[in-house]
């Protein structure tokens, strides 16, 4: 069983994993964030995260088009909505398909260059698809009003099996539709897959000579391996890893607009993984739940909610601090993220998981080796 | 020359290289026979690394070829041209800083398994024992069977060649290319990998070696080529150079001035 064998210590990390995942309507409670719409999005964003990782994490090689894919992943599953089935299995299928298919492509060209010709690559094809979507092909994107359902579209598999219900549908597994806490659930067992196929890669042969390939790519060449095919192949996962979370963002809400390949998204998949811990498993992970977490709660405080929380304190003291705090709440949620980020790239440049590490060596593992992943043929987080 | 055709392994073609106008290789023609080891010495800038970089396909000759087993190089990648059997040391260290020694090593034993592209997902490292175990191995025979786990980046000058001299080893290459291995090296360190390579050696595999310390060179070579100013100059056995007037010309007064390096 070598396709579902890892080392123990994977296997708890997975576990670890799969508890907190599954149980983010418990721990988010107490933090505000504990309904459906946006646990969707922390999932699906720790996917684009971590698919996103195994380029840049792994290859070195930095990618700022990424939404691209994204995006030709919710256009893709939208599309098998409106002419085979609400099904999610087909739309995810599809979706995967095309956006590695558009990875190859601009994969093959962008890989013939590297460094920040590189980036700038990636950012250009990203651009013309964005551009595209939003003009020239408009049959196909609906451009600036959005890719929706409509209740003329053929639908031909459902329509075969069922008479067409009377509103319009919702995304279904096996002819069950679900929305709400069943699509957080749905959306959770998928990255649930999608981080075990990362450990996994993380832990083979092909992952060490991506490792590689980002520390020596001379020594790599003169060693005996063709190192093209390895980066296009880790920029096709990624991509397709684009395209899952595109379609999932469709799923949960059948809607493809291109917003979602603007270039700032393509920008944030990068802070989340820098955020969290380049190369790191678990950090992208991370990175994506603070940003998101940052995005939807934090800039939705408001002066009155930092009153309350600073109400312990007397009047005098509480408001002046209150106003400070404020400006860094609501609308200056980005202000504090920006801070945030400065402050962990400036003192923590492996991300907020160095800090878990050098906060876990401080604690009795004084013994252990320091050098991350140094001991064991593959680091573990 | 009573060498007989059939058990040359390398064979360097009439190559010169033109580099930027300055005539870094000129005419340079050569051959290396099967399980010895043919030295390469030559005061600094006489073109010695350069004449490597042609060998293993990181600079095209500007006329002439290099021929290996039958099959020329020139033109092939640099990947296709390992794939072939031919491994090279660096004059500065090429290895992966950011990996653990066990991991620089195993890393080019899945090169010689695999191929030079291989998806290979559904093993994990851990669980390749057979490249481990021989990683290990050769680790021990350099000496470095303490540093498995430290991190390569972290290693001393002369560790990190004792480990990139195993990163060869283990594709257990037709033609190991080696330039200046023991430089850096303190005379213990050298000693060992004198021993080291003669053990190799007894193996039957073929070097080319590029050498500045005339003690490494002498106890070595089946044979030396003299390189200055980007020509051989001389070529014989270690007693026939070390007799030749030429030489000690180049040199300016013999090895003496060499070991300094
Ligand atoms: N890439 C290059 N471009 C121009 N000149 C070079 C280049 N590489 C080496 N040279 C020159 O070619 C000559 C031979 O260099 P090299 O082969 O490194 O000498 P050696 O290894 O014998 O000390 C030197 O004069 C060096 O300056
Ligand atoms: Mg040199």
């Amino acid at each position: 069983m070598t396709l579902f064998a890892l080392s123990r210590r994977d296997l708890a990390v997975f576990a670890v994993f799969a508890v907190v995942v599954l149980a983010m309507p418990f721990w988010l409670q107490p933090l505000g964030a504990a309904y459906p719409a946006l646990m969707q999005k922390f999932v699906i964003s720790a996917i684009f995260a971590i698919g996103f990782n195994i380029l840049f994490g792994l290859t070195g090689y930095l990618s700022f088009g990424h939404a691209a894919f994204l995006g030709v992943g919710s256009y893709t599953a939208v599309w098998s909505f409106k002419l085979l089935t609400m099904d999610a299995i087909p739309a995810i299928f599809f979706a995967v398909l095309v956006s590695g298919l558009f990875a190859l492509v601009i994969g093959y060209l962008s890989l013939r260059r590297s460094g920040i010709y590189f980036s700038i690559l990636t950012l250009a094809f990203a651009q013309m698809c964005y551009n595209l979507a939003y003009s020239v092909l408009t049959p196909i994107t609906n451009g600036e009003t959005s890719l929706q359902l409509t209740l003329s579209d053929p639908r031909l598999i459902d329509t075969a099996l069922a008479p067409r219900p009377a509103g319009l549908p919702s995304a279904s597994l096996f002819g069950h539709s679900f929305s709400g806490l069943e699509g957080f659930y749905f959306c959770a067992v998928v990255l649930l897959i999608a981080f075990f196929v990362t450990q996994k890669i993380f832990a083979s042969p092909f992952g060490m000579m991506l490792r590689a390939i980002k520390s020596n790519q001379t020594r790599m060449t003169y060693t005996g391996f063709n190192t093209r095919p390895y980066t296009l192949t880790a920029f096709v996962i990624s991509g397709m890893f684009a395209g899952l979370a595109g379609a999932l963002f469709a799923i949960t809400d059948p809607l493809a607009g291109t917003e979602r390949m603007q270039w700032t998204a393509s920008g944030e998949v990068v802070l989340m993984t820098i955020l969290g811990g380049v190369g790191t498993l678990i950090g992208p992970v991370i990175g994506a739940w603070f940003i998101e977490y940052f995005e939807n709660i934090f800039s939705a405080f408001n002066e009155s909610v930092v009153h309350a929380f600073f109400s312990f304190l007397p009047a005098e003291i509480a408001d002046p601090v209150a106003l400070v705090a404020s400006k860094f709440v609501g609308e200056g949620w980005q202000l504090t993220l920006g801070l945030l980020f400065v402050l962990v790239v400036v003192f923590l440049p492996g991300g907020i998981m160095e800090g878990v590490r050098r906060i876990g060596s401080l604690f009795g593992r004084r013994g252990t080796p320091v050098s991350p992943g140094a001991a064991r043929a593959q680091p573990a987080e | 020359m009573a060498r007989s055709d059939q058990n040359i392994v390398l064979h360097v073609d009439d190559v010169s290289k033109n580099l930027g106008g300055l005539q870094a290789l000129s005419d340079i023609d050569f051959a290396v026979e099967e399980g010895t080891t043919h030295a390469i010495i030559g005061p600094n800038g006489a073109g010695k690394s350069t004449l490597l970089n042609v060998i293993v396909g990181r600079l095209p000759p500007t006329r002439g070829a290099v021929v290996f087993d039958g099959t020329v190089l020139t033109g092939k990648q640099p990947y296709e041209i390992n794939q072939l059997g031919v491994a090279r040391v660096f004059q500065t260290p090429e290895i992966f800083p950011e990996l653990s020694v066990l991991q620089n090593v195993m890393t080019p034993a899945f090169a010689k398994r695999d191929g030079a592209f291989r998806i290979n997902i559904f093993r994990t490292v851990d669980s390749e024992a057979e490249i481990r175990d021989e990683a290990e191995a050769i680790l021990e025979d350099v000496g470095l069977s303490t540093r498995l786990a430290s991190h390569a980046g972290s290693l001393s000058r002369g560790d990190k060649r004792r480990m990139e001299l195993a990163m060869c080893l283990i594709q257990h290459p037709r033609l190991l290319l080696l330039d200046e291995p023991t430089a850096g090296m303190s005379r213990h360190d050298t000693n060992t990998t004198i021993d080291l390579l003669k053990k190799i050696k007894a193996r039957g595999m073929t070097k080319v070696i590029i050498e500045h310390d005339m003690h490494v060179v002498f106890s070595l070579a089946d044979r030396i080529s003299v390189l200055s100013g980007g020509k051989i100059i001389a070529e014989g056995t270690p007693d026939e150079v070390r007799g030749s007037a030429k030489v000690q010309e180049a040199y300016l007064g013999g090895a003496h001035r060499l070991e300094a390096h």
